[in-house]
């Protein structure tokens, strides 16, 4: 017997029960905190720049003026509206990454509307006929995979990430159809003159839209997860599958119906995105933010409010990190590492927040 | 009596989780050469106890002893270094390997013929029987026992724990575990057993450790006590040892089940032209081995399972009759035919862990209304009635099912059957792992159901149980009837016979 073995090991790993929701708060502060720090001096070591600065340039370049700010919030409402779609797949163990697809086909919903019948129909009409075929589109994105694994139990993972490739090539085969002008190999900006189809502006401001949306999605999915009979399925089909099916829940219908709901939601991102913002449709459109949001919604455990933050945060950072690269003539990698670093340290928190570290005793020490 | 050298010697063992104080200063000891039962009702530390000596927690105080020499065990590695070695209650193999694969897994040595060679000696040496080339996910769960074992074996362990061995293996399986052991404390070896079966306790160990509520109560010899004693030590008070079985008021008809036939997944017929009848206010007991069908045929009439042919014909007080096959399961439920089937693994058929009390109450009820929104105010009133009446411990209404104890997440399956108010209750296994009191608790629960008038089936494992409780004893084997009868008139040989004789003797 070695006499290591006689030793008492310096720390011990016990896993926490329930932690009070502030003190998990102040955790997660910390980091933050602890992060920024370590940016700074890697910022000051590597390229000598004032780490104050470049954090200036951050907030500044999310923030610095009236229309920067409206963008940010813009793109968290994307972003955030994406992982809420996902995050009703995810509760039930449905790993759907095909937001971007999903997406996609949503836009290219909207797009067909514009350009074949924009001219033709008021624009009441035509919004409501945009809107019910982004839904349809995003709506059967989803429910491919669902239909293949509930009738054939294949794994959703691989069939919703193929549907993204299958969705991008269809989009680039319409983007060759309806290409204005003639091999420029671009859409460019639908309807210019008569703006039909374009989404309306709220009290004057092209931005609140996407934001609207975003908040009313998230209340929505808050409430159907948590109190809703729809909901409940969806978390015991997660749960436990077998468990369903011996309270008689129809397992088939839950996956089926929820990435119908799944699907219509990221469809509506996409609606947005070509009748609301870029007024145009391209095969890059979502610019994979439908894989970012598998982060988001992880990040906050899928909790539709604490996504509202994590969203944040990486929009944050996403259109900071653009700033710094053009002010201090960095290349945008450099805000990409930054951003890594952050992540880092609010993912690894968590491990603070699930286990408690105790030390040596120092008396037990000779023992 | 006696004692050869000691093997372990924990004193003044304390172990805290965040709600819950799991030991508290508790001494234990372990010589060479005896099989020690360690006794105690649910959640009174016995496995907490036996996961710091085997290097999974590391005590908040106290002192362990290996050997005679102070040691800190730091982790599983470091207890397998010290010859200890664990079985746990959920067995941790890789299911896509073989048996062989699975048991030097993890060590330093892969000299595959030499290892191969070490499993063979151990098998020889002890009686095992097992093939090292069969995969672990078409093994029994008493294989799967056995692979764990032996691995335990291969890494030189002197100390064993076996955490609740016998809870999921058929009284066979348990005599032929209980071999081995033998052969082992001869060969000198020491064995922990936990477990809740006290005429296991008395038949297989030497001494016997009672703890209550983490703390050590004291320790008996076996050849110097009784059941009777034991319990009272491990519950505190004494508790008398015998099922009450009411005479049935006002029996009639209430289920009859003709000709139901079964076939699995795999093509295997399970259920095989089965006929018999319930009556209200009656309990009927099934014995068999495990897998002779039990499972399918509760299924088949909660309208889970898919039937072959037959039917199950529901009769009310009226005498109106309704057929049961083909009914959607939440139909039959609302019939007021209500299905607890407790698993090998206790969760995942019929509770979520992840949910709380009220939630998992809400599973059989939500889907009655047909409003959008769930109710939530009923299902916490009955999680507290369910929470108040079987004494289920748990820090709140809100703490996720998972982390009780076995036995209480029990007590919450089968609590909430009975508070649907069913007028046929299905149970099957429905004291599996549970200790002496809550057995008891569960069966007087069944007993008023019965007195209620309704018509319990009950699915068994423990004959002297299903004798005790049952009116009428209907007796599976590989799927078909093999006999019904009278629980007062029959004995425990008899039925056995019935359970593994084959038609040709007969």
């Amino acid at each position: 017997m070695n006499t290591k073995a006689q030793k008492e090991p310096l720390i011990h790993l016990t896993k926490r029960g329930a932690m009070p929701v502030y003190k998990a708060m102040i955790i997660r502060a910390l980091a933050v905190v602890l992060a920024l720090i370590v940016c700074a001096v890697i910022t000051g070591l590597t390229t000598g720049i004032d780490p104050i600065a470049v954090y200036t340039s951050i907030i500044s370049g999310a923030f610095g003026t009236a229309r920067k700010t409206w963008i940010t919030l813009q793109d968290v409402s994307i972003l955030l509206t994406i992982s809420l779609a996902l995050t009703l797949a995810f509760r039930m163990r449905f790993w759907n990454i095909g937001g971007e697809g999903q997406v996609l086909m949503g836009g290219l919903g909207a797009a067909a509307c514009m350009i074949c019948i924009g001219d033709r129909l008021p624009a009441p009409v035509l919004i409501l006929l945009m809107l019910i075929s982004s839904l349809t589109l995003g709506a059967l994105w989803g429910l491919i995979p669902a239909v293949c694994k509930a009738v054939w139990n294949t794994n959703e993972t691989l069939s919703t990430l193929m549907m993204n490739y299958i969705a991008t090539q269809i989009v680039l085969f319409f983007t060759i159809l309806w290409e204005v002008p003639k091999g420029s190999g671009k859409i460019g900006i639908i309807n210019q003159d008569s703006h039909a189809g374009w989404l309306p502006q709220i009290f004057g401001s092209k931005y609140l839209l996407p934001i609207i949306i975003a908040t009313a999605i998230t209340v929505f999915v808050y409430i159907y997860i948590k109190y809703t009979k729809h909901g409940y399925e969806i978390r015991v089909v997660g749960e436990s599958p077998r468990t369903s099916i011996y309270v008689g829940i129809n397992v088939k219908k839950v996956i089926i119906r929820t990435m119908i709901v799944s699907g219509a939601i990221c469809g509506l991102v996409g609606l947005i995105l070509v009748g609301g913002i870029n007024h145009t449709l391209t095969a890059t459109i979502s610019d994979g933010r439908g894989f970012t949001a598998v982060l988001v919604s992880w990040m906050a455990q899928f909790n539709p409010f604490a996504m509202i933050l994590t969203s944040f945060v990486i929009v944050f950072m996403d259109r900071g990190a653009g700033e710094i690269a053009t002010q201090f003539d960095l290349n945008q990698s450099f805000g990409d590492i930054l951003t890594g670093i952050i992540l880092f340290f609010i993912i690894g928190c968590e491990f603070f927040i699930n286990y408690q570290i105790r030390l040596r005793k120092k008396g037990h020490r000779e023992a | 009596m006696e004692h050869g050298d000691i093997a372990v010697r924990m004193r003044g063992i304390s172990k805290r989780f965040d709600l819950k104080q799991a030991n508290t200063c508790v001494d234990f000891e372990l010589y060479k050469g005896e099989i020690v039962s360690l006794l105690g009702e649910n959640g009174s530390g016995k496995t907490t106890l036996m996961n710091m000596l085997a290097g999974l927690y590391y005590p908040d105080e106290g002192e362990i002893q290996v050997g005679g020499r102070a040691v800190s065990i730091s982790s599983p590695a470091m207890a397998a270094a010290l010859g200890i070695g664990m079985v746990h209650q959920h067995f941790k193999l890789v299911d896509v390997f073989t048996a062989w694969e699975n048991i030097i897994l993890g060590g330093k040595d892969y000299d595959v013929q030499a290892a191969r060679e070490k499993i063979r000696k151990i098998c020889d040496r002890y009686g095992f029987v097992i093939d090292p080339d069969k995969k672990i996910y078409n093994m029994t769960v008493s294989e799967k026992q056995t692979v764990e074992i032996i691995k335990v074996l291969y890494r030189g362990a002197d100390i064993l724990i076996l955490d609740e061995p016998t809870a999921v293996l058929t009284p066979q399986e348990c005599e032929r575990l209980f071999d081995v052991m033998r052969n082992m404390r001869s060969d000198g070896k020491s064995i922990v057993i936990i477990t809740h079966k006290l005429n296991e306790v008395m038949e297989i160990s030497d001494r016997v450790v009672v703890l209550r509520r983490g703390e050590y109560v004291g320790q008996l010899e076996t050849a110097k006590t009784n059941p009777q004693q034991m319990t009272a030590m491990m519950v505190g008070h004494s508790v008398t040892l015998d099922i009450e079985r009411p005479e049935p008021v006002n029996p009639k008809k209430r289920l009859e089940i003709k000709n139901i036939s079964v076939t699995d997944i795999e093509g295997v017929k399970k259920v095989k032209d089965v006929s018999f009848y319930m009556n209200s206010g009656e309990i009927l007991g099934i014995a068999g081995i495990s897998g002779s069908g039990q499972k399918e045929l509760l299924e088949a009439i909660a309208g889970i399972q898919k039937v072959d042919e037959g039917s199950v014909t529901y009769i009310d007080e009226d005498g109106n009759t309704t057929e049961l096959i083909g009914m959607h399961p939440r139909d039959i439920r609302e019939m007021g035919v209500a299905l607890s089937f407790v698993p090998e693994d206790r969760l995942g058929m019929g509770l979520v862990g992840n949910m709380s009390i009220p939630e998992n109450m809400m599973l059989r009820t939500f889907g009655e209304s047909h409003k959008w929104f769930t109710d939530r105010d009923k299902p916490r009133k009955v999680a507290q009635d369910v929470v108040d009446v079987l004494e289920v411990s748990t820090p709140g209404l809100d703490f996720p099912v998972r982390r009780l104890s076995g036995g209480n997440i029990q007590k919450i399956l089968v609590g909430r059957e009975i508070s649907s108010n069913p007028k046929v209750l299905l149970t099957a296994y429905a004291v599996r792992g549970l200790d002496i009191n809550s057995s008891f608790k569960i069966y007087d629960l069944i007993n008023e159901q019965k007195k209620r008038g309704v018509a319990v089936l009950f699915v068994g494992e423990d004959l002297d149980v299903l004798m005790q409780i049952s009116d009428k004893i209907m007796v599976l084997r590989d799927g078909e009837v093999s006999d019904i009868v009278d629980a007062k008139k029959i004995t425990k040989n008899e039925i056995g016979m019935l359970m593994t004789s084959t038609k040709e003797l007969k």
